[in-house]
């Protein structure tokens, strides 16, 4: 049992950010291009238009009924045969990460815009805003509101999901810290690592949001 | 009777298989204020949120100054922002200031100015007596306050007709004067309103007549002198000595 060498990770840093970058680029597109297409779901879903609520019905289910990795190959094979030309490993990442978060952010964000009083909506049209701009102006502020702990849990697991893309080639940090651990055969230096790394950031993120979300209600 | 800013006739509704409005009919003339009470799920809410197109109906039909509600190519959007609308539950928009409530419809819809808006907004909240409530949040102000800013917010855009659910229903006893001050002075100076309410002191004030609504229709619908010396209907008759009573 020879000591830790703590400096495999300092020689490696550049290496591991490297690796951070493309985790926390992805959790990034995938939250808000989640959000945002999750948002049109939910306002699709509680349409009175049955084909359009059936529609993000089948989206959701479809999407929620597959494992993120099987989304990830399909995307990683299928985008490049559908364009007809490579559209790189990042690129078809971003793309499964936005479809597949899209359907768990659809499904929050409906539970939030469910949990606002009708009469909220009502009001709102009563003054003369189309469904669109009393959705957007008065429903989806409050309904965010409701969910912002929500969202953070599902953006902290999404945050950890990235590593799966290491299946399709991409270096994320959890994949570049294994790179690491195995070339230099630092298991424990580099896994203790990676651990502290992830529970900082997650940590220090809940703790932000928790502390913006207080003076929001009035 | 093209003079009607309101007119309904025949409306049938349906919630699924329960046939809620059973031929309603209703004229509101200019500046014609009309009372409807009635028993708890008579249909009076339905009916009114059928005038402004909140909820649909089936059978016959209701015309807006001349618009009809219920045809498909009617902009019910513009034509909701003619009508103003006073909710039992105030439905103030809880993360908006009292003053944001009041120009958020001015702003959006009539495409105002934040500054003019915001002077409009200023002038109303004077009128209800709440000027120094501008930069409050809804949870920070009594019931009858809130209704009162519920009241500006509706008449910030200027409506030709307000319609009144059940006002102060929801309120605290002391509280109701104050809000029935604030829409009896509307009444006074004119507007054209539909309320629901149970406040018959305020029909016999300030209503030119008084429906009356039981298990989806109206069967009484008579200026208010005659309505309260001598209701024709027996239920009416019923109803009024239970809600005089006390
Ligand atoms: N959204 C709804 N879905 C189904 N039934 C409803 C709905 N709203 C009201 N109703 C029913 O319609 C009837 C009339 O209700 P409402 O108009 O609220 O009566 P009121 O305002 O006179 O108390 C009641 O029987 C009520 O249960
Ligand atoms: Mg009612």
């Amino acid at each position: 049992m020879t000591g830790f060498d703590w400096g495999v990770i300092v020689r490696a840093l550049p290496f591991l950010w490297d690796g951070m970058k493309v985790s926390l680029m992805l959790t990034g597109a995938g939250v808000l291009g989640g959000v945002l297409l999750g948002t049109v779901l939910a306002i699709m879903r509680l349409s009175p238009y049955r084909a359009l609520s059936v529609a993000a019905a089948a989206y959701v289910t479809t999407f929620r009924s597959l494992p993120l990795i099987l989304i990830l190959f399909w995307f990683y094979f299928l985008v490049p045969l559908a364009l007809g030309r490579p559209v790189g490993a990042f690129a078809s990442a971003v793309i499964a990460f936005i479809l597949f978060e899209a359907a768990y952010f659809g499904e929050i964000i409906r539970a939030g815009i469910s949990s606002v009083r009708r009469g909220q909506l009502l009001a709102a049209k009563a003054s003369g805003m189309t469904h669109l701009q009393a959705l957007r102006l008065v429903v989806l502020p409050q309904a965010f509101r409701a969910m912002t702990p929500v969202m953070l849990t599902q953006s902290i697991v999404m945050f950890q999901d990235t590593s799966l893309v290491y299946v399709i080639t991409l270096r994320d940090f959890m994949t570049v810290a294994s790179i690491v651990a195995g070339r230099d055969g630092r298991v424990v230096e580099l896994y203790t690592f990676a651990a502290v790394v992830y529970f900082v950031i997650c940590f220090s993120a809940s703790l932000a949001v928790r502390s913006l979300c207080r003076p929001a209600i009035a | 009777m093209s003079a009607a800013v309101i007119l309904a006739e025949g409306v049938e509704k349906w919630f699924g298989a329960a046939h809620v409005l059973k031929g309603c009919s209703l004229s509101v003339s200019r500046g014609e204020v009309v009372v409807i009470c009635g028993p708890s799920g008579s249909g009076k809410s339905t009916f009114i949120k059928c005038m402004n197109g909140l909820e649909p109906f089936q059978r016959g039909r209701i015309l807006v100054e001349g618009v009809s509600v219920g045809e498909p190519a009617t902009d019910l959007p513009k034509l909701r922002a003619r009508i103003g609308m006073v909710f039992q539950h105030f439905e103030l928009y809880p993360h908006k200031s009292v003053i944001e409530n009041i120009t958020l419809a001015p702003m959006h819809v009539l495409k105002r100015s934040r500054g003019e808006a915001e002077d409009g907004a200023r002038a109303l909240l004077r009128r209800v007596g709440l000027a120094d409530k501008d930069r409050a949040f809804p949870s920070e102000l009594s019931g009858g306050q809130q209704q009162r800013v519920a009241i500006a917010r509706a008449l910030a855009m200027e409506p030709v007709a307000m319609l009144f659910d059940e006002p102060t229903s929801a309120l605290d006893p002391e509280m109701i004067s104050e809000v029935l001050d604030v829409i009896g002075q509307l009444a006074a100076e004119g507007m054209t309103m539909v309320v629901v309410t149970h406040e018959m002191g305020f029909a016999r004030a300030a209503a030119d007549r008084v429906a009356f609504m039981d298990a989806g229709r109206v069967l009484e619908d008579r200026p208010t002198a005659e309505f309260f010396e001598n209701p024709e209907a027996g239920r009416s008759k019923m109803f009024l000595s239970k809600i005089l009573r006390h």
